[in-house]
């Protein structure tokens, strides 16, 4: 289980420039869980995925991942916990790395690394396996840089190797906006995959209402830092965009005139 | 060129080997521009030539000239990650201070070491000539020495430092403290660079404070000369080519500076040095097809 309670990240404390980009968010994700996360530019769901990847530390509460406080553990330190898909496809792997060494890096996730070979028979045959899954006909190119794949290829690689290892959280940074639509339907349809079949504790950051409201099993709405909407269950199976749009004015009392939060 | 003036160069080069590879760590490796070689190569020297002169096992005084300049490359990593200092800025530094520390190790500017039993010592007279003796002990080392870094870097170890160096922030969501893997990069890269050193003072018969000048510029065309004559295709292939980038250049060296043509003379070293370099530098980007960036 992954517990925020009272967390607040403040940037330029004491400035001119102060700004709360989060402010007080209490947030339970159970066991398994897939959670959405939606929000206008600067509704502060970087921040809220950076404070659970452990890039910021928050300014007061507490983070806590399976039980183990992790709110002052940067990122190095909570890896094993925490895996991490980037929106940027080039950011979640080297490029100068081949495919397989980039897989026998993310196997380590969070281990010691020792100086036994990183590649291996067996190792190559559990890679193999799991890019065949992909079915981008990767598997005959795991000798190949991964600076020569396409930005979709990688970032479906990048899917793999952050659920090689166990993880407790499984952390998507909008990881198909820089895809295009194709790609990304493809790799959202992977990732409902991999999460459901591992049974992953899942939140993921979108911009887009259709992919926050089409996967997962709960949906949160963040604005000006705080949780407006949170829905799940029942109350979520059937709701369309427009709802969504309905019940966000109703409880800020307000019209979105963000454009980018209504594409579909 | 004669028979004795081409193994000369071609152990000078097995000698920069060592550099050479030191450098592609730093440089290639770790992506971080270290001139801290410049003073860690002499330091090498000093250590070595010091210690053998007080009796010591030349192959222990090689080994804690390594442990000198694994210091030496810590230092730059400290000033670096932990004081926030420019690379670049951090490893000049360094380099300036063990100046005056290598003074201080050697107690004058240069401490010779004719007489003194070496690594080399024991394979003299064994029936080869002695101009043949030093590049063949010296290419069997670097051979080593190169196995060595290879298996490292394609350990789980290794690749946490190429991903480093590749892609910092990826290499910290993996969990890698890349802070402790540029301290490791660091020292392993100055130890090597001092073991050239230590091997050179032992070849050349002695320890110079000057000596050091230009080692970064000398390591970076041999990593350049390998990496344009054989392209990137794996660490290995890579690794060979910094050992042979490295004696192609001494030869080229020894080539230009013995041309009658040329009228070139010892003291031009440093001159042809550069402008073999820069030819270096700018023929991978001229053979790909002329149109500039």
């Amino acid at each position: 289980m992954i517990s925020l309670k009272d967390i607040g990240v403040v940037f330029g404390r004491g400035t001119p420039l102060e700004k709360k980009a989060l402010a007080g968010i209490d947030l339970e994700i159970e066991q398994g869980m897939f959670v959405t996360v939606i929000g206008s530019n600067g509704a502060g769901k970087s921040t809220l995925l950076g404070v659970l990847a452990g890039d910021i530390v928050p300014t007061f509460g507490r983070v806590t991942i399976a039980g183990t406080d992790v709110t002052r553990k940067p990122t190095t330190r909570r890896a094993e916990l925490v895996a991490r898909v980037f929106q940027d496809p080039l950011a979640g792997s080297c490029g100068a790395l081949t495919i397989e060494e980039n897989l026998a890096l993310a196997e380590r996730r969070g281990k010691r690394r020792g100086l036994t070979r990183a590649l291996n028979s067996a190792r190559r045959a559990i890679f193999r396996e799991r890019i065949a899954d992909l079915n981008l006909g990767l598997e005959n190119r795991l000798g190949d840089r991964m600076d020569l794949l396409s930005g979709g290829q990688r970032q479906a690689v990048s899917l793999v190797m952050a659920t090689l290892t166990d993880s407790r959280m499984l952390l998507l940074d909008e990881h198909t906006a820089a895809l295009d639509p194709g790609m990304a339907e493809f790799v959202m349809g992977l990732t409902e995959k991999i999460v459901s079949e591992r049974k992953l504790t899942t939140l993921m950051v979108t911009h887009s209402m259709r992919q926050a409201l089409d996967y997962g099993d709960r949906t949160i709405m963040l604005h000006g830092g705080e949780i407006v909407l949170d829905v799940s269950g029942e109350e979520r199976k059937g709701l369309q965009i427009e709802d969504l749009i309905a019940m966000f004015r109703r409880i800020r009392g307000q019209t979105i005139d963000d454009d980018e939060l209504l594409i579909g | 060129m004669s028979q004795i003036a081409f193994w000369g160069a071609v152990e000078l080069g097995l000698v920069y080997a060592f550099v050479a590879l030191g450098v592609y760590l730093a440089f290639r490796v770790l992506d971080f521009p270290d001139l801290t070689v410049d003073g860690s190569f002499p330091l090498g020297a000093a250590v070595a030539a010091v210690l053998i002169l007080a009796g010591l096992d030349p192959w222990l005084a090689s080994a804690v000239a390594m442990v000198a300049g694994a210091i030496a490359g810590l230092v730059t990593a400290l000033l670096n990650v932990r004081f926030k200092i420019l690379h670049l800025l951090a490893s000049i530094l360094t380099m300036i201070a063990l100046f005056s520390v290598n003074l201080r190790v050697m107690g004058r500017p240069n401490v010779a070491l004719i007489n003194a039993d070496t690594m080399l010592t024991p394979f003299y007279g064994l029936g080869l000539s002695d101009y043949l003796v030093r590049p063949l002990f010296i290419g069997v080392l670097a051979i080593i020495a190169l196995l060595m870094v290879w298996r490292f870097l394609e350990s789980d170890a290794g690749l946490a430092m190429r991903a480093t160096g590749a892609n910092p922030r990826m290499a910290r969501a993996q969990g890698v403290d890349t802070a402790y893997q540029i301290y490791l990069g660091m020292a392993l890269s100055n130890a090597l660079v001092a073991l050239g050193g230590a091997l050179f003072a032992q070849t050349n018969g002695f320890a110079d404070v000057t000596s050091g000048v230009g080692t970064i510029v000398v390591g970076l065309a041999a990593v350049i000369i390998g990496e344009t004559l054989f392209g990137a295709r794996g660490i290995l292939i890579t690794l060979i080519g910094c050992i042979v980038g490295s004696i192609l250049y001494r030869i080229a060296i020894q080539l230009a500076l013995s041309s009658d043509v040329l009228g070139l003379q010892a003291s031009d070293l440093n001159l042809v040095t550069a402008v073999l370099v820069t030819f270096a530098l700018v023929l991978p980007r001229l053979r790909r097809g002329g149109s500039g960036r």
